[in-house]
């Protein structure tokens, strides 16, 4: 049985219930989890339960690289730390937004922890904010579209990047969509000494309005419209990455879900769909994924 | 001097006495005046005198929460900071007692920004009041020291549980240089017992810390860290008691008093300023004036039976206060003490003067200033409150 | 009776919660269409779908939110969604 268990309070086809899932089904019990707050944190924790099946840890939204940090120095200070691993999950607001100051001491300060970001594309435990990490024209409840707005301004930041510039020696992309590639990482991630980090693309049916059955169909379809391209990257450089076979138009991906249907039918909605176009060319093209 | 005695900087003195304490982690961000304290610390461990991890944190904000995480994980934890500082960690501290987590903090206080300014009041920590730690206020070089290994005793009881601010006037105690005596490590070893929490973040036993709490539990952890207060304010004169029959020396335990008994007019203060106050005192005392000294070392948990009980024969209270609480033209201090005589039959008169904002200086002749006014009080003028130190041609 | 509260709280204990009530819609498993191919077993966010002694899966009832997502996944199609109470 999962070392996450059940009876928490996620949403039924939750996709950070399936991140989560997966980290432990990689990783067993000998790791301590860190969670900053989030849906995954509040969920699996209504006091006085708690869904976790190893120690585990929740300080605040912003300082859950940081608590990590002062986890691993205690273990070495009291020689408890042999191989246990030192994994932080937290969302895409506390890893793109409000929280990066914190992993970059971190990560420049060398720790041997694993950070884990979960992203869901928005801030969804207060209900479906957008953060740095929410992609272009997805309508969210802070970015919503409107007569004289077609959602989400900005880009999505590129996070994994950030990290690799830090000189992680390891970080990688995966989905949800993916089990046994995400398992693989995380296990690979936890493995390699240093601060490590691995993106997890983990769909939201509430926040991305699609039907709960489809959560993992969804995250798939990230991947095969190069919406979301799998890599890994080794001291700076991507050393592998997973190949698409037949690149699927973004539409498919798009059309699934509720945040990006008023590109669907805005005027002059060709132009909002082709930009997003662009950027699954450009990954498609930056990473060759074909 | 005594014979063991050393001429070393505040800061120095407790930074030796934190290393006696032999803490696992430290955590911490620069920030004057503190500084000295945190480099004497990262010295001692660069030259393999302290066996500890020390976490170059990138502001004070992780440094206290690195010191969650690793509190959490069963080690002794120390920081300090001040100021802005503390202010930056505001929500963590909240945090770390709400965990009932028994992280030890030097604050040397200093006054906040805007305007910026770098030397000493109480505003950094007075600001921190509610935030569940507890908060102590040292007289000068040598009670900071000695403050440090029973501050941490009190906060390890098992049953106080509680993070800790020993409290220390930015410059005038943390940069003076002062014949101390250093705590020695034989005794500290014997006064301070190992960190043994019954529960810890364990793969053998794999607790989960930092729940979310509804309505129908949140109110319990708040009663329950109020009743850890309680324990702690008991505790607190019992410690310094222990610390007495080890080190042979004592400072009082919530509160201190000099020459009290029979004191008509009682001055109440926390920190350096008391050294002033005995000054002034003892000038006035062979003058024949009656007037007395009411230390709070003890801020919270907040020494109310103490204080009341210390108060009964007094004819006019004046409270010093380095802090304002904006708005009620009022310190901490002064709005407390008139709290906790409220509910009692003592109606004696309490006054409040503020002063010391931003380092600024409180001669003798400012204390003899502010008892004058407050004998008003006999003759039926009664001021409330007040600054006691403006400069006419700026206010 | 003492209230006790304790800042930490013991693992798995959610257990206590059965979120099968909250299904309007249950996978019903149909063993002569599966292949055993245990796909349904990783995709269930709530963990609870498992492996019989005779290869087969079912899920457990008392857990299981009806998200569909097992029967979204399952290759062979042998898990259909029906309305609970049906
Ligand atoms: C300092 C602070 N600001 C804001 C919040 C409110 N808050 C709690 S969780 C959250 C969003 C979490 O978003 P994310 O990290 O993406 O996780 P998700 O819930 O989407 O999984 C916010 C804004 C907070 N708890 N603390
Ligand atoms: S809002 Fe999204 S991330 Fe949050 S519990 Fe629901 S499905 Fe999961
Ligand atoms: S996914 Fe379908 S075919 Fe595979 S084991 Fe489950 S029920 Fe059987
Ligand atoms: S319907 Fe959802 S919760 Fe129920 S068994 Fe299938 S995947 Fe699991
Ligand atoms: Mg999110």
């Amino acid at each position: 049985m999962s070392l996450l268990k059940p009876g928490h309070r996620g949403c039924a086809g939750c996709g950070d219930a399936f991140a989560g899932k997966f980290v432990l089904d990689a990783l067993g019990e000998d790791v301590v989890i860190v969670s900053p707050t989030g849906c995954l944190e509040v969920f699996t924790t209504p006091y006085p339960e708690s869904a976790w099946g190893v120690p585990w840890i929740h300080s605040l939204f912003e300082n859950a690289a940081a608590v990590a940090s002062g986890v691993e120095a205690a273990m070495n200070a009291l020689g408890k730390k042999n191989n246990t691993k030192i994994v932080i999950i937290g969302g895409d607001g506390a890893t793109f937004d409000i929280g990066l100051q914190a992993i970059s001491g971190a990560f420049e300060r060398g720790h041997d922890i694993t950070y884990i970001c979960v992203d869901n594309e928005a801030y969804m435990n207060t209900g479906i904010q957008r953060s740095g990490a929410t992609p272009l024209y997805a309508s969210t409840t802070t970015s919503p579209h409107g007569k004289v707005s077609i959602g989400n301004p900005q880009h999505k930041k590129n996070m994994p990047a950030i990290i690799a510039a830090h000189g992680s020696p390891y970080v990688a992309t995966a989905s949800i969509g993916y089990a046994p590639d995400m398992i693989k990482k995380v296990k690979k991630a936890a493995q390699v000494k240093g601060p490590t980090y691995v993106h997890v693309h983990a769909p939201c049916c509430t926040g991305w309005k699609f039907d709960s059955s489809k959560t993992i169909e969804v995250g798939r379809l990230a991947v095969e419209t190069a919406m979301w391209p799998l890599y890994e990257m080794e001291n700076g450089e991507v050393t592998n990455v997973r190949k698409i076979k037949n690149r699927k138009p973004v539409e498919e991906y798009l059309k699934v879900q509720g945040r990006f249907k008023h590109l669907f039918t805005m005027d002059g909605k060709n132009e909002g769909i082709k930009k997003v176009q662009a950027i699954a060319d450009w990954n498609a093209k930056h990473f060759g994924l074909e | 001097m005594r014979k063991n005695m050393v001429v070393v900087e505040g800061s120095y003195a407790v930074a030796h006495a934190v290393k006696v304490c032999r803490p696992n982690v430290i955590s911490a961000y620069p920030i004057t005046p503190q500084t000295h304290i945190v480099e004497d610390l990262a010295q001692f461990v660069a030259d393999g005198e302290m066996n500890c991890e020390y976490i170059n944190v990138e502001s004070e904000f992780s440094a206290i929460s690195a010191l969650i995480g690793a509190s959490a994980t069963g080690a002794r934890t120390y920081s300090s900071t001040t100021s802005q500082g503390l202010a930056l960690m505001h929500e963590a501290l909240f945090n770390a007692s709400g965990m009932r987590l028994p992280i030890v903090m030097t604050v040397v206080n200093r006054a906040l920004s805007a305007p910026i300014n770098i030397w000493n009041d109480q505003q950094d920590s007075i600001s921190q009041r509610d935030t569940g730690w507890i908060q102590l206020y040292a007289e000068d070089v040598q009670e900071s020291a000695d403050m440090t290994p029973q501050i941490y005793k009190l906060a390890e009881d098992e049953d106080v549980l509680l993070p800790a601010m020993s409290c220390m006037d930015g410059f005038i105690l943390s940069h003076v240089y002062e014949p101390v005596i250093l705590l020695e490590q034989s005794l500290t070893d014997e006064f301070l017992p190992a960190y043994d929490p019954e529960f810890v973040l364990d793969t053998k036993n794999p607790m989960s810390f930092g729940a979310f709490a509804d309505p129908s539990t949140y109110t319990e952890f708040r009663y329950k860290q109020e009743k850890a207060m309680g324990v702690a304010l008991e505790k607190i004169e019992k410690i310094a008691n222990e610390f007495k029959d080890i080190y042979g020396r004592y400072y009082g335990g919530l509160i201190d008093g000099y020459v009290l008994d029979d004191a008509e007019i009682v001055i109440m203060a926390m920190g350096s300023i008391i050294g002033t106050v005995k000054d002034t005192i003892d000038e006035l005392r062979t003058e024949g004036e009656s007037v007395g000294l009411l230390k709070v070392r003890s801020f919270r948990p907040f020494p109310t039976e103490a204080i009341r009980k210390a108060l009964k024969n007094a004819k006019v209270v004046i409270t010093l206060d380095k802090n304002i609480s904006i708005g009620k033209n009022e310190g901490a201090l002064c709005t407390e003490v008139k709290a906790c005589l409220h509910n009692t039959d003592n109606r004696v008169p309490v006054i409040g003067f503020m002063l010391g904002h931003g380092g600024r200086d409180i001669p003798i002749n400012i204390i003899k200033k502010i008892i004058n006014k407050a004998k008003l009080v006999e003759k039926g003028i009664f001021i409330e409150s007040e600054f006691a130190d403006l400069r006419e041609d700026l206010a | 009776m003492k209230l006790i509260i304790k800042t930490v709280t013991k693992p798995g204990s959610t257990r206590a919660n059965k979120t099968g009530a909250w299904r309007s819609f249950m996978p019903v498993f149909d063993h002569k269409l599966c292949s055993k191919c245990g796909i349904c077993g990783i995709y269930c966010p709530e963990g609870v779908v498992n492996k019989l002694e005779n290869g087969y899966f079912e899920p457990d009832y008392e857990y299981c939110k009806g998200c569909g997502v097992c029967a979204n996944e399952c290759p062979k199609k042998a898990i259909v969604m029906v309305l609970e109470g049906k």
